[in-house]
């Protein structure tokens, strides 16, 4: 699907935002504006900013590519994505606000007034952050793959380039401009599509999404493989083209393919008929589309044991993520920032109406996607698939351009809070030029890493990320604001008992093949048992240690809750806006 | 021994006032200790005043949050026990795709709409506790 008009819009998007990354260039002049925009945002600005940064690849592209291959199951994320800003809400917003600090290492601090605690909060945010940063960088390769035939690197770097300039340039308070306009860039960019491509599947007469039988290719499809795939086929189909297949080249009278599974060699491509029924990827469970619209059908070990880990991770994991924590530092006070969480818990609302029905369509009108594996462009595909001609491509280059500020806005979010956390407490460069030199180095590690991991979607993979945040950062958040028993021993046990697991479960499952292994849904959905253990590690060992509680934890607990106007934190021995 | 007030400035003659009412929109005079500065000085009474508020807190953000997960938590398990549930339709969609899709989010939106005018009334009601003189 190399489209030109795609290519502008992409261009577009990276020009667009290093302008908007420019204007705010003149406007930031100090430390504090670079951190933390001067904390002048208002509630509307700054939700519509958390919405930008927090809509990735994953939102944009991920869930639908997952609900098109794995059916309803996978609804979990959209909605995990957003109740974790509920919990956010209930749990940490006002008090995570009133704390006064601008990253989560500043919290741990602030809280527990030790540099240990401080020290294991930083590292695990490097590590949440460079986890998160991987599927962005690789679903920008995946986009620019997909619509200009460009190999997988060429997104990531240029996604990586256009990010760490403008962070460089601006710092926070461009990137709030930024992130705001691009929450309602990609808003656009998902529905007006959508709102063409449902108007034209009405006009084909509405087939039905559910039928009791196996996607069927809608016409003669050619299509081509990128690496070595093994597919089962569900009836035999003749194809013809080029390739090689079990080992026997296709001739020009073309191949009969039986039955059962086969192997593709990289580079074929191969014809298939009209009508004939979608071969599967061999690890794709092959489902009707009756089966694949029922829950509990997509063929993992233990679906309820996942579906619950998922849960876990991504209700708890948001308010560890720290590119989501620093911009509520960017509210003027408490009260601010829980208004900002409800209008954010609105906007993801909105936008996550809009993947399923993606997820939905692309199994009548793209369905040789479950069979080459590249589920993830589903999105990207299915406008120029639907509707014929320019108005088809313009869509098409509109999706690019909302999946390209995806990866940029959630990337430019993590690169800034990934940024704050080297320059202060790893580099220990302090200044403009410490925090750029930071960005630098912020960028590049992920960069790094995108060439040897193992493909997984991109949905996965920022799944792993939450399960490290909601296993070592969310305890910390949550023990640490709502209980005055916690000590410093137990907080770094506690992180430390919930994140190494969490990490070490999603760096195998990234970096290694567990393939059908009984353990692999505990290593790549680790949640559901490493975040009791954060939880509890935590709690039990403070308890034990009692005497290690951090000093002055009662005005800490005062300024965390009491609001702002009271005056109540003044006699605190530092206070909030000291740094500012 | 005290020290006598000194003499006030004014030069106009001492006059004679009928008073006819008690001064009620004077103000009151200020208790010596407001609840602000117990908190401050961290008094005994200033942590139960503190305590209260992040109990209320605590309690509030809990139930909301226990409530709305604790009722989307139940979805899987009850799709596990009852699978025909799946096949159930609501609006032409599958109940699952209808649950996930159309109904939970304004449920969130709710829940956290009843959670941020809770927990504001509450703060209110903290203010007017510890600012009462």
């Amino acid at each position: 699907m190399t489209s030109g008009y795609a290519i502008v819009a992409v261009v577009v998007v990276a020009l667009g935002t290093i302008l908007v990354g420019t204007y705010g260039l003149r406007v930031s002049r100090t430390t504090s504006d670079f951190y933390v925009a001067s904390r002048t945002v208002s509630p509307w600005w700054n939700a519509s900013a958390i919405g930008g940064e927090y809509l990735s690849a994953a939102s944009f592209v991920g869930i639908a590519g997952l609900i098109f291959a794995y059916g309803p199951d996978m609804l979990w994320f959209p909605v995990g994505y957003t109740a974790g800003y509920l919990v956010l809400l209930t749990m940490v917003a006002a008090p995570l606000r009133r704390s006064g600090a601008y990253t989560l290492p500043d919290f741990a601090e602030a809280r527990f007034r030790s540099r240990g605690v401080r020290a294991v909060a930083s590292i695990l945010a490097l590590a949440i952050g460079w986890l998160y940063l991987l599927p962005q960088l690789e679903g920008a390769g995946l986009t620019l793959n997909t619509v200009t035939g460009a190999p997988d690197w060429v997104g990531a770097l240029i996604v990586t380039a256009v990010v760490t300039a403008n962070v460089m340039s601006g710092g926070m308070r461009s990137i709030t401009f930024v992130q705001a306009f691009q929450y309602w860039l990609k808003l656009t960019a998902i529905t007006v599509p959508i709102l063409f491509l449902v108007v034209v599947w009405q006009v084909h007469g509405a087939s039905s999404l559910t039928e009791p039988e196996f996607p069927a290719f809608r016409q003669d499809t050619e299509v081509s493989f990128q690496r070595q795939t093994t597919i089962h086929v569900e009836e035999s189909v003749l194809v013809r083209g080029t390739g090689e297949v079990d080992g026997v080249r296709v001739g020009d009278s073309g191949l009969v393919l039986t039955e059962g599974y086969h192997r593709i060699v990289q580079g074929s491509e191969l014809t298939f008929p009209k009508d004939a029924p979608v071969p599967h990827l061999s690890t794709m469970a092959h489902n009707t589309n009756e089966m694949w619209s029922l829950p509990m059908s997509s063929g993992a070990d233990f679906p309820l044991y996942g579906a619950y880990s998922l849960i876990i991770a991504t209700f708890l994991g948001t308010m560890g993520l720290p590119h989501v924590i620093v911009r509520f530092y960017t509210n003027p006070n408490g009260t601010a920032a829980r208004r900002t969480t409800l209008i954010v818990l609105g906007l993801l609302s909105f936008f996550y109406l809009m993947p399923p029905i993606y997820g939905a369509l692309g199994r009548v009108y793209t369905p040789e996607l479950l069979m080459t594996g590249q589920t993830d462009a589903v999105v990207l595909v299915l406008p120029t698939r639907m509707i014929d001609g320019i108005g088809g491509e313009l869509l098409g280059a509109l999706v690019a351009g909302g999946a390209f500020a995806a990866f940029l806005s959630t990337s430019s979010g993590l690169v800034v809070s990934l940024a704050g956390v080297l320059s202060q407490d790893v580099l220990r460069l302090g200044g403009v030029r410490g925090f750029r030199i930071s960005t630098v180095l912020a960028g590049l590690v992920p960069l790094a890493m995108t060439f040897v991991s193992t493909g997984m979607p991109v949905a996965d993979m920022v799944g792993l990320a939450f399960a490290v945040a909601a296993s070592s950062l969310c305890p910390l958040l949550m023990l640490g604001i709502w209980s005055s028993r916690i000590t410093t021993v137990g907080a770094i046990a506690g992180m430390l008992a919930g994140g190494v697991p969490a990490l070490t479960a999603g760096l195998v499952t990234m970096f290694t093949d567990t393939g059908d292994a009984w353990y692999e849904v505990l290593l790549s959905r680790p949640a559901a048992w490493t975040v009791p253990l954060g939880f509890s590690v935590m709690y039990v060992v403070s308890l034990l240690t009692q005497r290690h509680v951090p000093p002055g934890v009662q005005r800490t607990m005062v300024k965390l809750h009491a609001p702002e106007n009271l005056g109540l934190d003044g006699s605190g021995p530092s206070s909030a806006d000291e740094r500012s | 021994m005290t020290t006598p007030p000194p003499p006030r400035p004014d030069p106009k003659p001492t006059q004679r006032v009928v008073v006819t009412s008690p001064r009620t929109r004077a103000p009151r005079a200020r208790r010596p200790y407001s609840g602000t500065r117990e908190i401050n000085e961290q008094s005994e009474l200033g942590a139960v005043y503190m305590r209260t508020l992040i109990r209320a807190q605590r309690r509030l953000g809990l139930s909301v949050c226990l409530v709305t997960c604790g009722a989307l938590g139940l979805l899987p398990l009850l799709f596990a026990i009852e699978p025909d549930l799946g096949k159930f339709r609501i609006l032409g969609l599958g109940l699952p795709w209808f649950l996930l899709c159309v109904a939970t989010f304004p449920m969130l939106l709710l829940a956290g709409w009843f959670y941020v005018r809770q927990a504001e009334r509450s703060e209110r009601e903290f203010a007017e506790l510890v600012e009462r003189p």
